[in-house]
């Protein structure tokens, strides 16, 4: 008996005329992800896509890599069986074992997409649940609560029987939308924003700012972790290390205190629009949350807004910190977030930090020095890095 | 020398080594220490954890959780056993109840003798009295059990428990409950799973002195040994470095092969086949890389001494119980008068059929020696 994996679309089934565009993408996002774990064949039919493992790949290991592809709906194991009732229920007991000896309860659903099959769906569901019974007589039927539901599907190919179906990433395919850049701090939120807009189609690239000796090498070991855990949803992802040092002292020595961290997001944003320009990015990602810290008031998320030339997204802007972590522990990045290595936003960080910066008061403060070419100049000095899914090359405990 | 006591300890091999000398004589930073000296340190134990992490499943998929470094098994059992305890002290009003097994090794069963003396429940099920032993301990596991602790390979016969089988059904009984396996004789032979797993080093050919406890995502505990904050703190004292990267270059290098054990227990069972008044203790449920059989009207260790003047290692059942009848024998079923001349033998991936045809050969000398 084959096993093999049925997923269906998610949004993308409601798309319309460039449907297959959308189609192409999640299944190449797809492949890109099993290849490291095996041979794949792929077919499509129905808003469905059927994998099957051409050699000896564990499906189970598959799943959990499908459970982070963005544009599925869900993921179901099968075994394909002949569209022949009788033998599907004479085999039924051997694949369902696993899933429904040690289950109390189980119901069944019958979907019939080939009408020449002789049974209707109504009628499967009758026998199937005989069936079931029979091999495991120990169970009852609860169509309501069941521990268990027992899926039959009778397509075009084959009649497919599974007692699992797993919620997938949702969302529509990575790179449908776009590129984007990232500004990713080692906090908790800059990841989830990513992962959201990831979720929305967008290749999520990253850029970070380093500040040695004022952040350590540990810092930078953390955000880059924190890269390659996000690569698990985003697929690869190029990281922006920008060296930061020399424009932040340049603050210090030259401006008022109370708008450093203004000013600091703001000389963030001029970098970040110059690599988008440059790199061909269409937004700029940010971590922010409105009015959970200094920086994030609505006078200052205007001053630093207006220092972008690009679109800013900011998909975490109205959500509290308990539901930004609760994304962060789902998708793994939490625990290294919460690592406890400094960043460059808390160097000089003022102790009592303007929260309603005026942005003419702001402007003129950025007069004071030239930090233009020190901007071209931290552009030129920034390094690039490629993580690539699947590939663990940060360790930090 | 032909060394049949790998259950005992094995011979640390030259990876694990060469790792732990070019730790102690290349980079021997403090993991704790922020610069690059303690960098490098934390990467050898971070790229460890890692690897520890996917060995343990004895899968492709990682266990989800935290590795603890200890100083072996010992530590391990005593601080998920004391530390998952010491954590519900509060509510043992109503969950008191621990459910392990008349096997375990004297670090697990010390501690649960403890624990009855504080008031605690604790129940012992021995293997002789089921068929399916598995599903006994899960049958044992009620509303008021907070925790399990069981096994995964028996050290003295190589019996063997469905360790993942075991975690789903507990956990669907009763979530609660805290299932620690002892995993020093199972972890790289059978595949793994718990709250907490403890393993030992020194087992699976890396140095004495160091073992880990894997600890999964969500399962808390608290720590034995207080001080600096270690390991997020849950034991304290600067991490040895050398121990742990000797660690890692052993499960990456082990070469333990069930196929190549289950011939070499093939070939001593037919050896011993042609010998009179021979009971075999370990049966088809055990791992094949440990053979414990009584070579009746020899006592242990006549047949021990006898064999180690032909520089021949076996044990005489458990090291650890040194010659203290331990009554795991009887847990299984074996007759005292059994237990008295049993004979445990246990391979590493360099046994050869040939040496045990020369073990096979002096036990039958030794037994027309003494067997009068």
């Amino acid at each position: 008996m084959k096993e093999i994996i049925m997923v269906k679309y998610g949004e993308i089934a409601l798309k319309g005329i460039n449907k297959k565009t959308f189609e192409d993408m999640l299944q190449n996002n797809i492949k890109r992800r099993l290849k490291l774990i095996g041979q794949f064949s792929y077919s499509r039919n129905q808003s469905t896509i059927y994998i099957e493992p051409l050699d000896d790949s564990d499906v189970n290991i598959a799943v959990e890599a499908l459970k982070k592809v963005f544009g599925i709906g869900a993921i179901q194991k099968c075994a394909v069986f002949p569209k022949d009732f009788d033998i599907v229920a004479n085999n039924l007991g051997e694949y369902l074992r696993d899933a429904l000896e040690d289950a109390s309860s189980f119901k069944v659903e019958a979907r019939r997409a080939d009408k020449t099959f002789p049974m209707n769906s109504p009628q499967i569901q009758q026998a199937l649940g005989d069936a079931v019974l029979d091999a495991f007589p120990h169970l009852t039927v609860d169509v309501h609560n069941p521990e268990i539901t027992v899926r039959l599907e009778i397509r075009d190919v084959g009649a497919y029987l599974s007692a699992e179906r797993i919620t997938g990433a949702g969302g529509i395919p990575v790179g449908s939308s776009g590129k984007a850049l990232l500004m990713l701090s080692g906090g908790i939120d800059s990841p989830v924003a990513g992962y959201m807009m990831a979720k929305r189609g967008l290749v999520v690239d990253c850029i970070h700012y380093i500040s040695p000796p004022y952040t350590s090498e540990r810092a930078l070991l953390k955000v880059q972790k924190l890269c390659e855990k996000m690569t698990d949803y985003c697929g690869d992802i190029m990281f922006y290390c920008v060296p930061f040092t020399v424009i932040q002292e340049a603050l210090r020595d030259n401006c008022p205190e109370e708008y450093f961290t203004v000013l600091l997001r703001r000389m963030m944003m001029k970098i970040a629009n110059i690599i988008c320009e440059r790199d061909k990015y269409g937004a700029i990602i940010t971590g922010e949350s409105l009015a959970q810290v200094a920086s994030q008031t609505l006078p200052a998320l205007y001053c630093t807004n207006a220092a972008a030339e690009f679109p800013v997204f900011r998909p975490v802007i109205g959500m509290d910190k308990i539901e930004i972590t609760e994304i962060a522990r789902k998708i793994g990045t939490f625990e290294t977030s919460i690592l406890p290595y400094e960043d460059c936003c808390t160097v000089f960080s003022p102790k009592h930090p303007r929260t309603k910066p005026h942005i003419g008061d702001i402007l003129k403060a950025e007069e004071a020095y030239d930090f233009d070419s020190m901007i071209n100049e931290a552009v030129s000095k920034t390094t690039v890095q490629r993580f690539k899914y699947g590939e663990e090359t940060v360790f930090l405990d | 020398m032909i060394y049949l006591d790998n259950a005992a300890t094995t011979k640390p091999c030259a990876e694990c080594v060469r790792a732990m000398n070019d730790a102690m004589s290349g980079t021997f930073g403090n993991a704790s220490s922020l610069h690059k000296m303690g960098t490098v340190s934390m990467q050898i134990m971070a790229r460890a954890k890692k690897n520890l992490l996917t060995a343990v499943t004895g899968g492709k998929s990682a266990f989800d959780g935290n590795v603890l470094f200890t100083s072996g098994a010992t530590e391990s059992n005593n601080t998920a056993l004391l530390g998952s305890i010491h954590r519900f002290h509060p509510i043992r009003g109503n969950a008191k109840k621990i459910v392990s097994t008349a096997i375990e090794h004297p670090s697990a069963a010390s501690v649960l003798t403890r624990f009855e003396e504080d008031g605690l429940d604790v129940v012992r099920l021995a293997p002789k009295n089921y068929e399916d032993f598995t599903g006994a301990l899960i049958d044992a596991v009620d509303d008021s059990t907070v925790l399990l602790s069981a096994m995964a390979v028996n050290n003295e016969t190589g019996f063997k428990i469905d360790i993942p089988r075991l975690y789903r059904m507990v956990k669907r009984k009763n979530p609660k409950t805290i299932v620690h396996i002892d995993a020093v004789q199972g972890f790289l032979k059978i595949p793994l799973d718990g709250d907490l797993i403890s393993i030992s080093g020194h087992k699976i050919h890396s140095a004495k002195g160091i073992g880990a406890l894997f600890i999964r995502k969500g399962a808390a505990i608290l720590p034995l040994i207080s001080g600096g904050g270690q390991q997020n703190n849950l034991r304290s004292g600067t991490e040895p470095i050398e121990l742990i990267a000797g660690l890692d270059a052993a499960v990456k290098a082990y070469k333990g092969d069930y196929k190549q054990f289950a011939m070499l227990k093939n070939c001593l069972l037919e050896e011993l086949s042609k010998l009179e008044d021979i009971g075999i203790n370990s049966d088809d449920n055990c791992v094949p890389n440990i053979v414990n059989f009584s070579v009746r009207g020899v006592r242990s260790e006549i047949m021990l001494h006898s064999l180690e003047e032909s520089e021949i290692y076996v044990s005489s059942g458990s090291a650890c119980s040194k010659g203290k009848k331990s009554g795991v024998l009887d847990a299984f079923g074996v007759s005292d008068k059994d237990a008295d001349c049993a004979v445990r033998v246990s391979f590493s991936a360099e046994n050869t059929p040939e040496e045990v045809r020369i073990l096979c050969e002096q036990i039958s000398k030794t037994i027309e020696r003494v067997r009068r």
